[in-house]
């Protein structure tokens, strides 16, 4: 029986109600601030329209027998990638468009600041049409060596390889480079995953290849699971055999996953000289392929097996200047619903073979995020990272996630079928969001200053891009918003830090280096970047990689990987300026 | 989840003979070994756990506060295995935003705790498991979400799980409260899908979720916070039932109501309705006396079955 005296009971009480109150006090957050929390060192300032950059995305339109879900699986296909496509040595960007007529828009940087249209003028516009399908994105790569980049449209539909004639027309070779496959990819990578000195391609699939979202002949097109999900199209590596054509050795090289890939980046994860894919799969956990000698990939047991989330896009970068590229992949977070979390991994391949994740506190929850991308914004040597987010924003005032909530409860047999989903009718899914800006405090982990360095927008963000696009030593960020405007944020920095950018010209048929990677070395700060050949969300960033060094006037060594194999050294390089390397010859 | 489980421990020790001897089978560490047995099966084939942290630090919140306060209260350390399955049903269903530790701190000391301060004759009214997560979705929706997916979406541990559910369920003799609160699901919710023209099959489909599972299996039929008599049990039930479809209507309405009522409307319906229930019951007599001669009462279904070792402190406190 209880002994039970008034202080007795004051003794269990007393706590009992500190600990609810404690509790409603914590959905506030952190019980102390963070230290200097407002020294973000930069400012961005929404300037596309004001400098000519007019895109809207829109949405595609399929079948009507899957119109109750239409909101969903149309809710992708804005996409941003960067290129100098005319060798002038401003960066260009391209955007696609994802509803039948609605044109991609590649735009011109003038160098004057402003941007001019000019898809429809070099063939790159019309890409979304009944027969071949909707654009979801492209990558930009010197596939055939002649010094200009060429372009991979990917879409729902057939894949599109435009070859660049003379950096004003391109010419779609899709047919002779045996690429008119119906792929549902939502993303593509190229890279040298053999050595041979040309541009291979890797493309994702999400639905099934036998899918064709406006002919459908059956409803049954969703995934099986919403965590062990396999049941989507397989992924193909495509070989460049060096003469305009590709050859798929998917299968041989063992890294055809029909998980449901929403993203992948490549990189020499475990520094063997090989680089290995990343993929950020929804529904399924994430998976790492590791190059053995360029003869097949072997899927790594990396600790990513261990946490299945919705992954959506991959970005890499060197989050705590240790020289090593680290991985920050995008999830689901919705306030009382779900919280899958963003992953921040940590490489820790080269030692143990695994990646720990260390996303912690504000940099865990972005909101249902999509692409990301690391880059030092404020030029103090350490990355920023930039986040994209919102998934469908509708009627503000009526929600998916009830029903959402429903459905993924559900036994696999029913949601499979996309016709058994709950109608969305107007609702919203976790729309209206905003971007997150977060900055490293280091050990205190990231803040996310978004607000106080102008990102108020609240669009569904779906691919994020950064370039040097006015050449001056400072990342700009460009957005591709779902259905929506594309933005362009000028960066402002507040302080005169240093800079060191590097362009980088392969000599042996990848010529704009794509797979490269620089490592910087300056007193004790440290920094590794890599030349993408697609990273993030549908995106693409400048192929000139930029390092902020802070106060540092000089950077004492850079260490550069070639994709080729070879390693390069350089010392004693001046600060604040674009150096252009250029690969050693054999 | 817990609490069922010690219902189950109040059932009289099982024998069974082996080589001539006859060996005590306490339903208590079957049901122990049986939530332990879910725990290890989600974790290895779906790793629904999230990081082993966050089982240390359940498990060590619970029983540390059942420690404490049950010394405090009644000079004693009690028996803490309810505890442990406390603990580990707050880690299942529990779903922090980032590697947040704390909501499993608190959901630990605050499950425990209310069977010590909300009480009533001597029993606390809510159901502790239930209690922790439905308040700290209230309190904290922005930090803190309840298991929603499905443990891979596939039949076979659908199968698996309501085949030990039932089992322990028909082994306890709340049986009939599970099967109550299936049917009134099953029928509210076809009724609510039919009125509002919408398909019935995403209706029913949470019921095959795993936070579904344990709730139906194990939550709602918690023999320490049920009430006496079949017939009030399955009155309960159906009540709680009809308290979720509302809660359901609402939230189809578009209702500005709190995250929780749409997130887990089951939980919040046993919230609302299983305090009160409670409370009345009480309030109509004294608890049947819970000792071990006292003969198996098809009503009270755990309690009168208590063996004198289970008749300790620890049972009527309730876990």
């Amino acid at each position: 029986m209880s002994r039970r005296t008034p202080l007795r009971r004051a003794v269990i009480a007393l706590p009992f109600v500190a600990a609810i109150t404690l509790a409603f006090r914590l959905d506030q957050g952190p019980l102390r601030a963070p230290a200097d929390p407002a020294r973000p060192g930069f400012s961005l300032r929404e300037e596309a329209e004001a400098v000519g950059l007019r895109f809207r995305h829109r949405r595609p339109h399929f079948d009507a027998a899957i119109a109750n879900v239409e909101p969903h699986v149309a809710a992708v296909g804005a996409s941003v990638a960067v290129t100098d496509f005319d060798g002038d040595g401003w960066p260009d960007l391209y955007f696609t468009n994802s509803d039948f007529g609605a044109p991609n828009a590649l735009f011109r940087n003038r160098g004057d600041g402003t941007f001019e249209e000019t898809a429809a003028a070099v063939g790159l516009a019309d890409l979304n049409t009944p027969t071949d399908g909707v654009s979801m994105g492209s990558v930009w790569g010197d596939y055939d060596g002649d010094g200009r980049e060429d372009v991979l449209v990917y879409r729902y539909g057939y894949l599109a390889l435009f070859r660049n004639l003379d950096g004003r027309r391109f010419e779609d070779v899709t047919e002779a480079a045996g690429l008119r496959r119906w792929v549902n990819s939502n993303g593509a990578i190229w890279l040298d995953y053999d050595r041979d000195g040309r541009l291979d391609l890797y493309v994702t699939a999400y639905f099934r290849d036998g899918v064709n979202l406006w002919k459908l002949t059956s409803t049954r097109i969703m995934h099986d699971s919403f965590e062990f999900a396999k049941n989507g199209g397989p992924n193909r590596l495509f070989r460049n055999l060096g003469d305009g054509r590709f050859e798929e050795v998917t299968d041989r090289l063992g890294v055809g996953s029909t998980r449901w890939t929403l993203a992948a980046a490549a990189a020499d994860f475990n520094e063997d000289g090989w680089i290995d894919i990343y993929l950020a799969n929804d529904y399924g956990p994430e998976e790492l392929y590791l190059n053995e000698r360029g003869e097949r990939f072997r899927l790594s047991t990396a600790g990513l097996e261990s946490e299945s989330k919705s992954g959506m896009s991959v970005s890499l970068g060197d989050a705590f200047n240790r020289g090593r590229l680290d991985v920050f992949v995008t999830n689901i977070s919705a306030r009382g619903y779900l919280f899958q979390n963003n992953n921040l991994r940590v490489n820790r391949v080269p030692d143990d073979g695994r990646f720990r994740n260390v996303a912690d506190g504000a940099v865990a929850d972005a909101g249902w995020a999509w692409g990301a991308q690391f880059g030092d914004l404020n030029r103090d040597g350490v990355n920023e990272l930039f986040v994209t987010n919102g998934f469908i924003s509708a009627d503000r005032s009526e929600s998916y996630w009830y029903a959402m909530s429903k459905v993924a409860g559900a036994n696999a047999r029913l949601f499979e079928d996309a016709r058994s989903w709950p109608a969305f009718g107007n609702a919203s899914l976790s729309g209206f969001e905003r971007s997150r800006v977060y900055l490293s405090r280091g050990v205190a982990g990231w803040t996310d200053v978004a607000s106080q360095v102008g990102v108020t927008d609240e669009y569904d963000g779906r691919a994020v891009a950064l370039a040097d696009l006015s050449n001056r030593g400072v990342l700009d960020v460009i957005v591709a918003n779902q259905n929506q405007p594309a933005l362009l944020y000028r960066n402002h920095p507040d302080s005169a830090n240093h800079w060191i950018s590097f362009k980088l010209v392969g000599t042996r048929g990848n010529t704009s280096a794509i797979g490269a990677e620089v490592v910087i070395e300056a007193g004790d700060h440290r920094q590794r970047r890599v030349v993408d050949g697609g990273m993030g969300f549908a995106s693409q960033n400048d192929r000139r990689l930029h390092f902020g060094l802070g106060d540092r006037e000089w950077v004492d060594r850079a260490v550069i990987h070639w994709p080729s194999g070879e390693r390069q050294v350089l010392s004693h390089l001046t600060a604040d300026r674009l150096h252009t390397i250029t690969e050693p010859r054999r | 989840m817990s609490e069922s489980i010690s219902g189950a421990a109040t059932a009289a020790p099982r024998t069974a003979s082996g080589g001539g001897q006859r060996v005590a089978l306490d339903p208590r560490y079957l049901i122990a070994g049986l939530i332990t047995l879910v725990l290890v099966v989600a974790q290895f084939r779906y790793h629904v756990v999230g990081g082993y942290d966050r089982l240390a630090v359940a498990l060590a919140a619970c029983m540390l506060t059942e420690a404490a306060l049950s010394w405090i209260d009644r000079g004693r350390v009690v028996n803490l295995q309810s505890a442990y399955i406390s603990g580990i049903s707050l880690t299942l269903l529990l779903k922090p935003q980032g590697g947040a530790l704390w909501p499993f701190v608190l959901a630990g000391y605050l499950a425990i705790a209310s069977k010590y301060v909300v009480r009533h004759r001597d029993n606390h009214l809510w159901n502790p498991t239930n209690f922790a997560i439905v308040l700290l979705l209230l309190a904290a929706p922005t930090r803190v979400s309840v298991l929603s997916h499905q443990w891979g979406n596939d039949l076979a541990t659908n199968l698996v799980i309501w085949c030990f559910g039932l089992v322990i369920a028909a082994r306890v003799r709340v049986l009939h409260i599970t099967l109550t609160y299936v049917a009134g699901f099953l029928a509210l919710n076809a009724l609510r899908a039919t009125l509002l023209g919408q398909p019935i099959a995403p209706e029913l489909a949470p019921l095959t979720g795993p936070m579904y599972q344990l709730f139906v299996f194990f939550m709602i039929t918690d023999p320490r916070t049920i009430v006496r008599g079949r017939g009030p049990q399955v009155a309960v039930t159906i009540l709680i039932a009809v308290v979720e479809s509302l809660l359901r209507l609402a939230s189809d309405r578009g209702w500005p109501l709190p995250t929780a009522f749409n997130a887990a409307p089951a939980l919040v319906a046993l919230w609302l309705v299983g305090p009160v229930a409670k409370f009345v019951d009480l309030r109509r007599g004294v608890s049947a006396p819970r000792t071990p001669a006292a003969p198996p009462s098809p009503g009270v279904p755990g309690a009168p079955l208590s063996s004198a070792r289970d008749s300790a402190p620890a049972a009527r406190v309730g876990r």
